[in-house]
């Protein structure tokens, strides 16, 4: 088919993977200490039920919660609880923590053990693994798993999606677990399909993932049902509604969710989680960081025990170089920029970037010169400059009318502006105000 | 190991062009028509360019001075303005007059409203209104023939423009009553004449303003700007269409659908006007179907300005009476947004 399945909008930053794409996922040392946060997803924080001085195992339950959407902590390696307090969280403010000091050992607790049998389980049994296993969408939104998986009944789905596009420039974790572990990738994925009850998957790649694509179409090749997407590259791809428009054509209703029209997408690092969970009672104790950018020493693929200090992973690089100016938790055009290398890796932490003092620099915003070029590049068609002129001039029920919810936070639009204007952070002003002004009158 | 760390909201990358980038690559697609304007008229062309954009300059930095803002000079949109304002005004006219043009047009068109960004109406074409509407001799004479060409397309009518002759035609073929059999003869043949004459509206050997002439070297720089996105190609190509599909219908001398549009499209300041002051961005709709609409409307009117109007030329006012509808064109074409209805 000529026509190249894709959606309206998106740009093209560098895509930087050269620094970490051919490199092998490495396991640091332990870390000497861990701040295990007690939330680190959508929802309710878990509690603690462990306090200072007790002993703990790796992957012993130290934050529960009742909640449905909530997901429990747990330990990352084996020690002593050296405190229960707030601390600085890579989303910004302090949340509270539990710090544990390792001892050295990474004894496990001896619920994590191989279940053979695990293809049994019911689809509920499955979810219970989920939910105890504390997993939570690892493409960096950290939703609760046990919670997507659990659409109601009114609203069936039909397509399952792992989402392997990881649009973000310099990140590479996705990449090379694909490589690396497909076979439990897809393991994952099929269980995923099997809680849902759907017969129909399909695997999106970018094209920048030639080597990716080519294996997982060999995996799936023999398995009915599953397909490989091969997506032309174009940021912000990986969004999961877009990524839904370009493989289906159909469009996530504003406000809805993609189960609204029958899909359902994870992270192929959660479809991972997802089978370490369900296969032998592992809980979400690590994940693969990208540790990248011209700030690093060395860039690298790691796999990084929850609650690891991006300082302790950064020094595994080889420390900053002499350049280093910006840490980011996740990537260039969404992630979260850093105050102190004192915060912890999390559940949604996909990459570690460090910036030079040349990208950093921070540039003086100009007037809009409405070129229109954000209202081009937007992928939910919204207006982009029009909506952040409205929120700095305190009209706020104007930008909503306007669709300021529906904005995903992509960035494309404050990366396209040539006159500098920080867009994205006046619409998730105005998002913020929206619902205080809601919270106020209701 | 205590780095200090820059903060900022995402997206922490940013595109590399910039206003001033965007604003010196137009100035650079402007000079090819620049050049042919002191080819085809003399060093006046040049001289008229240079004061124009000099008393841009110093009226914008007097003006940042006195209301005590920044310096933006750097960023090129006064020398645009300069520059625009110069390619609309013809050969022969005494250096005030593109100094004054310059001035009220960067004082009125731009700085009272705040600066970049703040403006409603195009400035290079409110200083050429003011112009017009004050000293109107000196706006509409045309003397200056062009190097190797002709002033009117016809050899013998050494005081008009092409939109002249047509205009002064057009209007004794509306009224044959009035005037002799001869002169509605030679009404009907001088337009056949100009008619023909697309090679020379094409390269720009005809009278005119001493930017606006060649289409030619216009088309260079506007080709450039296209494919590096300064400017889209909504506006002008509607803006352009609708100039030639109406001058088509009802343009002609032997009733509807005898009008010749490439006339139309090469002579006075369309080209010049659709590509490089139709697309200002400050001034024209942010939406799809904003930006359509707004190159049909000022198709609309410079045509009927031409056909009908007392002007040979509609495109000065055209695009300024658009320019005022572009917060409405803005407000009424909004997006459908992604997942709406």
């Amino acid at each position: 088919m000529f026509h190249r399945k894709s959606f309206r909008g998106g740009a093209h930053p560098r895509e930087e993977k050269h620094w970490t794409e051919r490199e092998a996922i490495q396991e640091p040392p332990l870390p000497e200490k861990v701040i295990v946060p007690l939330q680190q997803h959508i929802g309710t924080p878990a509690e603690p039920v462990v306090q200072k001085g007790d002993t703990v195992l790796t992957g012993q339950l130290i934050g529960k919660t009742d909640k449905f959407v909530s997901v429990p902590a747990h330990a990352s390696i084996s020690g002593s609880v050296a405190a229960v307090e707030p601390r600085p969280h890579p989303l910004g403010t302090n949340l509270l923590s539990v710090i544990i000091e390792s001892d050295g050992n990474d004894t496990w607790v001896d619920t994590v053990k191989s279940d053979p049998g695990y293809k049994k389980l019911s689809a509920n049994d499955m979810k219970n693994r989920i939910q105890e296993a504390g997993i939570a969408g690892m493409g960096g939104a950290a939703f609760p798993s046990h919670v997507k998986l659990s659409p109601p009944s009114e609203k069936p789905i039909e397509i399952a999606f792992l989402n392997g596009v990881e649009c973000e420039p310099y990140l590479t974790s996705d990449h090379r677990l694909m490589l690396e572990k497909s076979d439990e990738i897809l393991e994952g994925f099929r269980m995923i399909m099997k809680i849902l009850g759907v017969k129909r998957g399909i695997i999106g790649i970018e094209l920048n993932k030639p080597d990716a694509i080519r294996l997982m179409q060999d995996k799936t090749a023999s398995i009915k049902g599953i397909s490989v997407l091969p997506l032309h590259v174009k940021y912000p791809q990986g969004a999961e509604k877009q990524l839904i428009k370009a493989a289906t054509n159909r469009e996530v209703p504003s406000g809805g969710l993609p189960m609204d029209i029958g899909c359902l997408v994870h992270n192929v690092g959660t479809a991972l989680a997802i089978f370490e969970a369900v296969s032998s009672s592992k809980p979400l104790i690590e994940r693969v960081v990208t540790i990248t950018g011209p700030g690093v020493q060395s860039p690298k693929n790691l796999r990084v025990r929850i609650g690891t200090p991006f300082q302790a992973v950064i020094d595994f690089c080889g420390g900053y170089t002499e350049s280093a100016a910006k840490l980011i938790n996740g990537g260039p055009m969404m992630g979260i920029s850093q105050v102190t290398g004192d915060v912890p890796v999390i559940k949604g932490t996909s990459g570690i970037l460090v910036l030079d003092e040349k990208t950093a620099k921070l540039m003086p915003e100009q007037p809009c010169i409405a070129c229109a070029r954000c209202v081009d590049v937007c992928p939910m068609k919204l207006v982009p400059n029009t909506l952040a002129k409205l929120v700095e001039y305190k009209r706020i029920e104007e930008a909503h009318a306007l669709g300021v919810l529906d904005c995903i936070e992509c960035g494309t639009c404050s990366f396209i502006c040539p006159a500098k204007r920080n867009l994205i952070h006046y619409i998730k002003l105005g998002k913020a105000q929206w619902a205080e002004q809601q919270r106020k009158a209701g | 190991m205590d780095k200090t760390l820059y903060i900022s909201p995402s997206p922490h990358i940013k595109d590399t062009d910039s206003i001033p980038k965007i604003m010196w690559t137009v100035v650079a697609t402007l000079i090819p028509a620049g050049i042919g304007g002191i080819y085809f008229f003399g060093l006046q062309a040049l001289w008229i360019t240079l004061i124009a954009t000099a008393s841009a300059v110093i009226t914008e930095i007097l003006c940042q001075k006195i209301l005590k803002r920044p310096m933006s000079i750097r960023d090129g949109s006064a020398v645009i303005t300069g520059i625009l304002l110069a390619y609309n005004v013809p050969p022969e006219v005494p250096f005030w007059i593109p100094a004054i043009g310059a001035f009220v047009g960067i004082v009125i068109g731009k700085m009272v409203f705040g600066g970049l960004g703040y403006n409603p109406m195009n400035p290079a074409l409110i200083g050429r209104a003011f112009l017009m509407t004050s000293w109107p001799i000196h706006m509409s004479v045309f003397k200056t023939i062009p190097r190797g060409g002709t002033l009117s397309g016809i050899d013998a009518i050494t005081n008009a423009t092409p939109l002249n002759v047509f205009s002064y035609a057009k209007n004794v073929l509306a009224h044959t009553s009035d005037y002799t059999t001869e002169q509605v003869t030679e009404a009907t043949q001088a337009i056949t004449q100009i008619y023909s004459a697309h090679g020379d509206l094409f390269l720009g050997r005809i009278g005119g303003c001493i930017g606006e002439t060649s289409a030619l070297l216009l088309l260079i720089g506007a080709i450039f700007l296209m494919y590096r996105r300064i400017i889209g190609w909504k506006i002008p190509f509607t803006y352009v269409g609708t100039v030639a599909i109406l001058t088509w219908i009802f343009g002609g001398t032997e009733g509807l659908f005898s009008g010749d549009p490439v006339f139309h499209v090469f002579s006075g300041g369309l080209i010049l006007g659709a590509f490089f002051m139709a697309t200002d961005m400050v001034t024209t709709p942010v939406t799809f179907n904003g930006r359509l609409l707004f190159g049909f409307g000022c198709g609309v009117i410079t045509g009927m300005i031409r056909l009908w109007g007392g002007y040979p030329e509609g495109v000065s006012y055209s695009i300024l009476l658009m320019n005022l509808t572009t917060p409405l064109l803005d407000r009424y074409t909004k997006p459908r947004v992604f997942g709406g209805k």
